[in-house]
């Protein structure tokens, strides 16, 4: 049986509130850091836990802690990342809207592990309705002493808040968040200086996903050690996907990290195989910026391996042969569906998200969406292609911040593995308005193709 | 709005935006400004110029720094809006689950093409990047409320429901109008 540590009271009737919530064992995490450990200690259990920044990039969250500088007299901060907004990921919005009280338990945690005393957690403005959920429940967790001044009567104080992002999804990019924050607009930061030196009101902090945060929770109560033992190699612990596209179980999935991707679509237990029977054609798995897999490296990586839901197997092949893990946004697409248009739909996403700040990501995802655009509606030529392939790498690596890569790589990914398919389009302008490809032939990967 | 109509919060919203200012510290009431451009907006409807220079006023900021923040959020009207925004997400997982089906549905229901406001001010249909309800498509934001799995039939309901309650997409504080 799967193990689950973040959902595993999820289907418990009113766990969203505080009675409900402390009943099932809730703040029990904080009575134990705050009464028998120190921050330092926190921080030892999150590095043994091998914990890894769930919003994407992967990066040792134990490291990333202790980064932080602690300058005498400066005050720091700690910010919750709920910007949620990667194409094909709503699984922070699930942990809070279900659970609001163990991401309050996090903060809580993981602000007295970095020695701050006033936290924010900054969420995407559509989700206001949440927003209005995790309020309620820090309010309640207030009323109970959990947040304040002199929490348990250990003289630890912190103050927790939450705030409304606008509609920007470069606010969840940590230096444009903590822009946003500032109340202004999100443009990210030259780095350096990193946020762990100079962040919010340049005072040093650290950013860290939702679901990072409350992964913190069963850290502390179960043991670093006690956490590393689930999942695979340096992927541990449990991870929550978020899956969506032509599979029979679209939703939030909480699965220990290790986990094979054919068990994870077809099983019962996960997403019950392809809708209405229909054929794999492909699978983003980390969320729109993570490059595209064709059918048949879904399962199974370019040297015939089972191919595993963790950091190191999802990447097996590098962007070659394989993806990334990335934020978890899982979607499946059947052999009905064109990857010609959800490239252009996924590249007219990045350039409505640039912020304008770079010429190559602000000119280049324009030109990217007007030339797949053109392809899609059957007016493009074999030179668009290549024409395709040329912006994306000068996009890459060009810019600020990672939206340009989370532009490119799509990009680069579909006409890598899916070429025949544009081509389709180019040769048969007509056809390609009526049909569907269908599946592109499997292709080895001994050289550079595209 | 109405040139002479006064700009001003009633006491209860402008609690609201003191209650938030007092979550930052001394000197850092800029940092409230997003929150309270979306109290001045479900309030007045959209952000015109004055309610824009009155929100500079309430937080001791210039107007250009709401200005550059109200342009930069794709929440933020700066133009005048229905009552009720239907924003459908387009974005890749609503895409597959037929997005394009339910904004054509809209557009024929409503007689108004993407980004346009029904005659009566009641309803403004525009097309959206993801809001997050992949495993949940297709999808619309109505003010504060997401209505998911859409079909013809749900879009019929949720219309009527807000043509004859409009405030119905708001939460909170803002509830009353």
């Amino acid at each position: 049986m799967a193990r689950k540590l973040l959902l595993n009271n999820v289907h418990i009737e009113g766990i969203h509130t505080y009675d409900v919530y402390r009943k099932n064992g809730g703040y029990a995490a904080v009575e134990k850091a705050l009464k028998t450990m120190s921050p330092d200690d926190v921080v030892e259990e999150v590095k043994k836990s091998g914990l890894r920044g769930r919003g994407g990039a992967g990066f040792p969250t134990g490291m990333k802690w202790s980064f932080l500088a602690k300058p005498e007299g400066v005050p720091r901060h700690l910010l919750c990342n709920a910007d949620e907004s990667e194409p094909g990921t709503f699984k922070d919005r699930y942990l809070m809207e279900k659970i609001p009280h163990l991401l309050i338990e996090g903060m809580i945690l993981s602000s007295f592990a970095l020695g701050a005393n006033q936290s924010y957690i900054y969420i995407r403005g559509e989700y206001m309705f949440v927003l209005r959920i995790v309020e309620k429940a820090i309010a309640e967790a207030y009323a109970n002493g959990w947040l304040g001044k002199n929490i348990l009567g250990t003289g630890y104080d912190l103050d927790l808040s939450i705030m409304p992002g606008a509609g920007a999804y470069i606010c969840g990019e940590e230096t444009a968040l903590i822009e946003s924050l500032e109340g202004k607009r999100g443009n990210p930061r030259m780095k350096p200086p990193f946020p762990a030196i100079q962040g919010l009101w340049q005072r040093p902090t650290v950013v860290n996903n939702v679901e990072t945060i409350t992964a913190v929770v069963p850290i502390v109560n179960e043991g670093g050690d006690e956490y590393a033992k689930i999942g695979i190699g340096r992927s541990t612990g449990t991870k929550l996907i978020s899956a969506s596209g032509n599979v029979n179980k679209p939703g939030v999935y909480e699965i220990e990290l290790g986990l094979s991707v054919e068990e994870f679509i077809y099983s019962d237990q996960y997403l019950g195989g392809m809708k209405n029977g229909k054929r794999l054609k492909a699978c983003v798995p980390g969320g729109s910026s993570v490059p595209i897999l064709p059918h048949y490296l879904v399962c199974k990586t370019a040297n015939g391996e089972d191919r595993l839901m963790s950091y190191e197997s999802l990447a097996d092949g590098g962007f070659q042969t394989g993806s990334m893990l990335g934020s978890g946004g899982f979607i499946v697409y059947d052999e009905d569906q064109c990857i010609v248009r959800n490239t252009w739909n996924f590249a007219r996403f990045y350039h409505h998200e640039s912020c304008g700040q770079c010429s190559p990501c602000r000119e280049g995802t324009g030109w990217m969406e007007k030339v797949l655009h053109r392809l899609e509606e059957g007016h493009g030529t074999i030179a668009d292609i290549d024409l395709l392939w040329d912006i994306q790498r000068k996009i890459e690596g060009n810019t600020i911040c990672p939206l340009g890569d989370a532009a490119a790589w799509p990009v680069a990914a579909a006409i890598r593995h899916f070429r025949e398919e544009f081509e389709w389009h180019v040769n048969q302008p007509k056809e390609s308005q009526i049909r569907n490809y269908g599946l592109v032939a499997e292709k080895s990967f001994q050289t550079e193709n595209a | 709005m109405e040139n002479n109509q006064r700009i001003e919060l009633p006491q209860h919203l402008l609690d609201e935006v003191q209650r938030v200012i007092s979550l930052f510290p001394e000197g850092k009431q800029k940092s409230a400004l997003l929150r309270v451009l979306h109290i001045a907006q479900a309030h007045f409807g959209w952000l015109s110029v004055d309610v824009m220079d009155y929100v500079a006023r309430l937080l001791h900021i210039q107007p250009i720094e709401v200005y550059e923040v109200a342009t930069f959020y794709s929440m933020y009207d700066t133009q005048q809006v229905g009552k009720v925004k239907l924003e459908v997400c387009r974005t890749g997982p609503c895409m597959i689950e037929g997005a394009e089906n339910i904004v054509n549905y809209i557009e024929k229901k409503l007689g108004i093409k993407d980004g346009e406001t029904t005659a009566d001010g009641i309803f403004t249909l525009k097309t959206v990047e993801c809001l997050g309800a992949c495993g949940y498509a297709p999808m619309l934001q109505a003010g504060e409320k997401f209505h998911e799995h859409l079909t013809e039939e749900k879009v019929d309901a949720l219309i009527e429901a807000y043509r004859s309650n409009p405030v119905a997409n708001y939460m909170g504080e803002n509830q009353n109008g």
